[in-house]
């Protein structure tokens, strides 16, 4: 087990596959990335539809529909990482189906040691708690990263609005959520105390008529900027809190949190250069979160976050500064 | 124009108070103002904010016992 295959071996293999699948007429490399799934029974497969961050088009969804009476069993499955599959599909049906997906510019899922496809909620273009604009930014990532093969194991990325975090971006190997960095302009407060009933944790008290907040208690949640009536209190900066490492699973790991505040553009290049750390790193099939844990998250910050340019969490104080709970820490 | 008295809203649940008041400011004219009783707690944290959502102001807080008392004056149509 574990054992790898000399590489003409292998080259071998490779060759025998996609003499098979032109005999079977299957698009080899369309099959690459996966998206069908074995199930129980023989020659029957899940076809699991790429949807990024849950969200599809009407069109998109007819489409399911539509595949699901023609190839499946007439029904479909919603997963717990927001994708759409169809069940009991034949393996003589997969180009047939690929074929029809791509009439309409869509395609299967990605699978494997690959980047899977992103999950994200809603975000702040129409939920209330929403700081960030998740859906967008979960599209590019699908866009730019799609099926990229890691070397290693699976990559699981999600977005989530606010700290509410219903994401759960603890858990994956790269999670982004959605912060507020909060500030009074005193002039323009009228010390009605409502940022203060508003505030869960406790971290803001009106002192002399205003508003002070204790920042070890702020979880950055943006309330007290959002109820305030008069604009007082308002945001000084808002960003991403970018976490990695996590993983659910047989052994579930809690993420670190490795940065702070990182604008759409600045999260890309994070993802980048976290893949490519984790693709040269990384040792056989372990997930980021193992490697991390192997040679310390100390050359990861510095090897992939410092040289960003952000603000790094790499002290005590940062981790307590963004109540960082990632059980991997020393 | 301000309606006569506060709404009492004590023991009104979220969203129902909220929906209320929204009733009640559909009925009045932009600029007019509002008194309402909103208990502490959930309805204080979810009923300001909704309120400043939907481009309505709130001009005065002031605490009541138990209970706050809201001054809002309705939002631009
Ligand atoms: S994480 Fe925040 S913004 Fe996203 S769905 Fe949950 S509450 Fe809404
Ligand atoms: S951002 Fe959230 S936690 Fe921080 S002071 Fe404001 S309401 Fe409280
Ligand atoms: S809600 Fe705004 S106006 Fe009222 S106390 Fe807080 S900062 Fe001041």
């Amino acid at each position: 087990m574990g054992e790898l295959l000399a590489e003409p071996k292998m080259e071998a293999l490779k060759a025998g596959l996609v003499k098979e699948s032109r005999h079977l007429k299957l698009n080899f490399n369309e099959l690459k990335s996966g998206g069908f799934i074995k199930q129980t029974q023989r020659d029957l497969f899940t076809a699991r539809l790429r949807c990024p961050g849950g969200r599809l088009t009407a069109e998109q969804l007819r489409k399911a529909a539509e595949l699901a009476e023609k190839h499946g069993r007439g029904e479909v499955h919603i997963t717990v990482r927001q994708s759409v599959e169809i069940p009991y599909v034949n393996y003589r049906d997969f180009d047939a189906l690929n074929a029809e997906l791509r009439s309409i510019g869509w395609s299967v899922a990605s699978c494997g040691a690959r980047v899977r496809v992103p999950t994200a909620c809603a975000g702040c273009s129409y939920n209330p708690n929403g700081l960030m604009e998740t859906q967008k930014v979960c599209q590019e990532v699908d866009r730019r990263f799609f099926g990229q093969a890691t070397g290693h194991h699976k990559f699981k990325v999600s977005f989530s609005g606010c700290p509410i975090d219903c994401f759960r971006t603890r858990e994956m190997d790269l999670g982004f959520q959605g912060t507020l960095d909060p500030g009074l302009e005193e002039t323009h407060c009228n010390g009605c105390g409502l940022c203060v009933k508003s505030c869960e944790e406790g971290a803001l008290v009106l002192k002399d008529g205003l508003p002070v907040r204790d920042a070890d208690k702020c979880n950055w949640c943006g309330d007290c900027v959002k109820v305030c009536p008069v604009d007082a209190m308002v945001a000084r900066r808002r960003g991403w809190l970018a976490r990695v490492g996590g993983k659910h699973g047989k052994h579930p790991l809690y993420a670190y949190e490795v940065a702070a505040f990182l604008h759409d553009d600045q999260l890309y290049s994070l993802m980048e250069r976290t893949l490519s750390w984790y693709e040269t790193n990384g040792s056989g099939r372990e997930r980021i979160g193992a490697t991390i844990a192997r040679l310390g998250l100390g050359k990861y910050l510095s090897e992939v976050v410092r040289s960003l340019g952000v603000e790094t969490i790499d002290s005590p104080l940062a981790r307590r500064k963004f109540k960082a709970g990632g059980n991997l820490y020393d | 124009m301000t309606e006569p008295g506060p709404i009492d809203l004590r023991g009104v649940l979220c969203p129902n108070n909220f929906v209320y008041i929204k009733l009640k400011l559909e009925e009045m004219a932009p600029g007019d103002r509002l008194e309402v009783l909103l208990d502490d707690g959930e309805p204080m944290r979810n009923v300001p904010r909704s309120l400043k959502e939907e481009g309505h102001r709130i001009l005065k807080v002031s605490p009541e016992g138990e209970q706050y008392r809201l001054l809002i004056q309705r939002g631009p149509d």
